[in-house]
């Protein structure tokens, strides 16, 4: 107990999420947080938990039940000095939203060279892993990056939770922030008060810059999002059995970090992309292309994808044969023509 | 949820007949009741009416520069000008108005330069006014969309205690579309001085009203959400302005929104790019002649005494010279920078707009003998970091 006492505290990240719209609604008093069930219940997941209570119902608040209508009410806010923070409950109730989304939140900086900027930030539980029904697992990023004028954010770790959500609010370009939803309740030592301090003085949360979670020297492993972990898993293992696997936080899909990636694949020559969306027409399909337009010189083998299959998200009961997985992974890993090496 | 009973819900309901001051002929009419609302002051109405005729010579003469090829495409308002004024003639100055594709007439009623609101109809880019310098929104092309935007900017000015009203404009077949229940119920559940004004034209493109709805009218979709709602003639400009005058000044204070169906037609077929005649007879939209808004106010003012033949002149020439401002500005070609295609996505470019930035701009200092042959080879991709 002394010992944990004397260590930095764990943070969920659902907790670091939650801190960052506090932080965010203490430091500029245009920050609103609205959606279905944010209010008084703070949230299915809890991540808007107390913030009514905190800030009052002007500043956090439930709206009725309409995707759309969240999101267009948002556009008209925004236009006139807020911040707007909107959660959709789930990745796919989010589709409701997506007229306003493509035709509006994504192209009204543009329609009017700039005079209208619309700094707000639509908050999606996404991805699977967590057994649940239809329509709660979507991965639908691919959906978002191919719209230009969003940004789009993947957080696979607490600390980017906090920071990057920091980051999303203060952009002045709307942002579409991907969360998770099987890693809500993963919890890392981490310090939030630091985190605050650091980010409130240097204002830098990343946006744009993929990290390198893990070094290798064998094979490059390009993740994002519920990616991330099943990746460093497979590098973990891979050491064990003598190969060197770096792992690659892609973190913002929009702006993409072709630097970092470009020069990681071009010292291992490997590279294998992770993904839970299915494959075709992906974004794992973009990252695909771009590192084969400018790493080809340098890659020793075909750049690999494991994504999802191309079937809509399975039920709880088959959803592990569908998930890019360890064993997965190192299968393609070890296909990656070694023998030539 | 409480039971309201008959008596506590009927101001919801709209007037059996819709509300009108002025019959076609130009005479006050006393048949049709007209509750509470106010006839305007003649000064008001004359002060309309030299709109109107400004707003008819200016649809006229971009169905003109459409035909010479000026310009894209026009969908007019020929026959709706009665809403297209009263919608902007209701509002003050801190106040915000969300008009769609076919309100070019009350963009420019609310100030905006005339060359600058045809920037989207003559394709140099998609819209081409600041919006917040006449509080006046983009021009909605997405049905019903913008109905929504009206709401929150009015939620983003309720919550700070600012004295705005939103009029918010859309057609009888975006009353079909999700957004605008949404929007609707948003404003209601929200309380929100928003002004809804339906302009019924009878025709969304080739589809007919009842094809759109059977509901008795679509004013008595407002109590639906909580909300009063009213059908008006919408070719009697005096009854419009005085139905939109009491739904503004009842939200300014802190009444809530409010519906107005406003029932006109739709006089050209939905842009130059339609052919009419495949869905609607002739007769029919003769029938509309009579009751054009023009006439029918012309006649009243005329039989007031306070429309004279210098005033019609002074009119006619002050909607010449926006005419001919028209014509100046949109026959003069206009400048496009390729550079603006990736200036405005984002607030802070992202290296990927800015690499294809640096592609196009590379493309466009070649030798012009060299530039077909590159642009069929540029890959959309972008170039090499």
């Amino acid at each position: 107990m002394t010992e944990v006492l004397t260590q930095t505290p764990t943070v969920t990240f659902a907790k670091a999420l939650n801190a960052a719209m506090a932080d965010a609604m203490r430091a500029d008093d245009s920050v609103l947080v609205f959606g279905e069930d944010v209010g008084k219940l703070g949230g299915v997941f809890r991540v808007t938990d107390s913030l009514a209570a905190t800030f009052g119902d002007d500043r956090c608040f439930d709206t009725p039940l309409a995707e759309s209508g969240i999101a267009g009410m948002a556009v008209g806010m925004a236009m006139n000095g807020m911040r707007p923070v909107l959660e959709m409950q789930f990745d796919a109730f989010a589709y409701p939203a997506f007229e306003q989304v493509v035709s509006h939140i994504a192209k009204m900086g543009n329609r009017t060279k700039g005079a209208i900027r619309l700094p707000l930030v639509i908050r999606i539980p996404y991805a699977g892993g967590i057994g649940g029904v239809e329509h709660h697992c979507d991965s639908s990023e691919a959906y978002y990056a191919h719209t230009p004028g969003l940004i789009v954010l993947a957080p696979a770790s607490v600390q980017d939770a906090y920071l990057m959500l920091r980051g999303a609010i203060d952009s002045p370009d709307p942002v579409v922030f991907l969360e998770p939803k099987k890693l809500y309740f993963a919890k890392e030592r981490v310090d939030v008060d630091e985190l605050r301090v650091r980010y409130e003085s240097n204002r830098d949360a990343g946006i744009g810059r993929a990290a390198i979670v893990r070094p290798g020297t064998d094979v490059t492993l390009l993740a994002y999002g519920p990616s991330v972990s099943v990746a460093l898993a497979a590098a973990e293992t891979a050491a064990g059995e003598g190969r060197s696997l770096e792992v690659i936080d892609l973190r913002s899909l929009v702006p993409f970090d072709d630097a970092t990636v470009t020069a990681a694949v071009r010292r291992t020559g490997r590279v294998v992309v992770i993904a839970e969306a299915p494959g075709f027409a992906s974004v794992a399909s973009e990252i695909v292309a771009r590192v084969q337009e400018r790493c080809f010189a340098s890659l020793a083998a075909p750049v690999r994808r494991v994504t999802g299959f191309d079937i809509p998200y399975p039920a709880p009961k088959l959803e592990k044969h569908y998930l890019p997985g360890v064993d997965r992974i190192l299968d393609v890993v070890d296909e990656l023509n070694w023998e030539d090496a | 949820m409480k039971h309201a009973t008959a008596e506590q819900t009927s101001f919801m309901l709209p007037s059996p007949q819709p509300v009108e001051f002025i019959d076609q002929d130009g005479r006050r009419q006393r048949e049709v009741a007209t509750r509470d609302y106010e006839l305007p002051g003649v000064e008001k109405l004359l002060r309309g009416y030299q709109k109107l005729v400004a707003g008819r010579r200016i649809n006229d003469q971009a169905s003109a520069l459409v035909r010479q090829g000026r310009m894209a495409v026009y969908p007019s308002s020929h026959g709706q000008e009665a809403c297209q004024v009263a919608a902007v003639e209701c509002l003050s100055e801190q106040d915000w108005l969300f008009p769609t594709y076919r309100d070019s007439v009350a963009v420019m009623a609310r100030g905006v330069d005339p060359v600058a609101v045809m920037e989207l109809l003559r394709g140099s880019w998609h819209s081409g006014y600041d919006p917040y310098e006449h509080k006046v929104a983009t021009q909605s092309t997405p049905l019903a969309t913008q109905l929504l935007h009206a709401v929150g900017v009015a939620h983003a000015a309720k919550l700070r205690g600012e004295d705005t009203v939103v009029v918010a404009l859309c057609g009888d077949g975006a009353t079909s579309e999700g957004d605008f229940h949404e929007a609707l119920n948003f404003a209601a559940v929200f309380h929100l001085p928003v002004v809804f004004l339906i302009q019924n034209n009878e025709y969304a493109i080739s589809v007919p009203l009842r094809q759109q709805s059977v509901a008795p009218s679509l004013a008595h979709k407002a109590i639906g959400y909580g909300m009063p709602g009213e059908r008006v003639d919408g070719n009697d400009y005096a009854a419009v302005l005085a139905v939109m005058q009491h739904a503004v000044d009842r939200a300014r204070n802190g009444g809530g929104p409010f519906l107005v169906e406003a029932h006109t037609y739709r006089m050209m077929a939905h842009t130059n790019a339609d052919d009419a005649t495949r869905y609607r007879s002739e007769e029919e939209v003769r029938a509309w002649d009579a009751r054009d808004p023009l006439l029918r106010l012309r006649a009243y003012l005329r039989s007031m005494g306070v429309l004279h033949d210098d005033d019609e002149a002074a009119f006619a020439a002050s909607a010449e010279s926006i005419a001919a401002a028209l014509r100046t500005g949109l026959n003069a070609e206009v400048e496009v920078d390729p550079a603006d295609l990736f200036r405005f996505v984002f607030a802070e470019p992202t290296p990927q707009l800015m690499e294809q930035a640096a592609m196009l701009a590379e493309e466009l200092s070649r030798p012009a003998g060299d530039a077909a042959s590159a642009s069929s080879a540029g890959s959309a991709s972008g170039g090499q970091p």
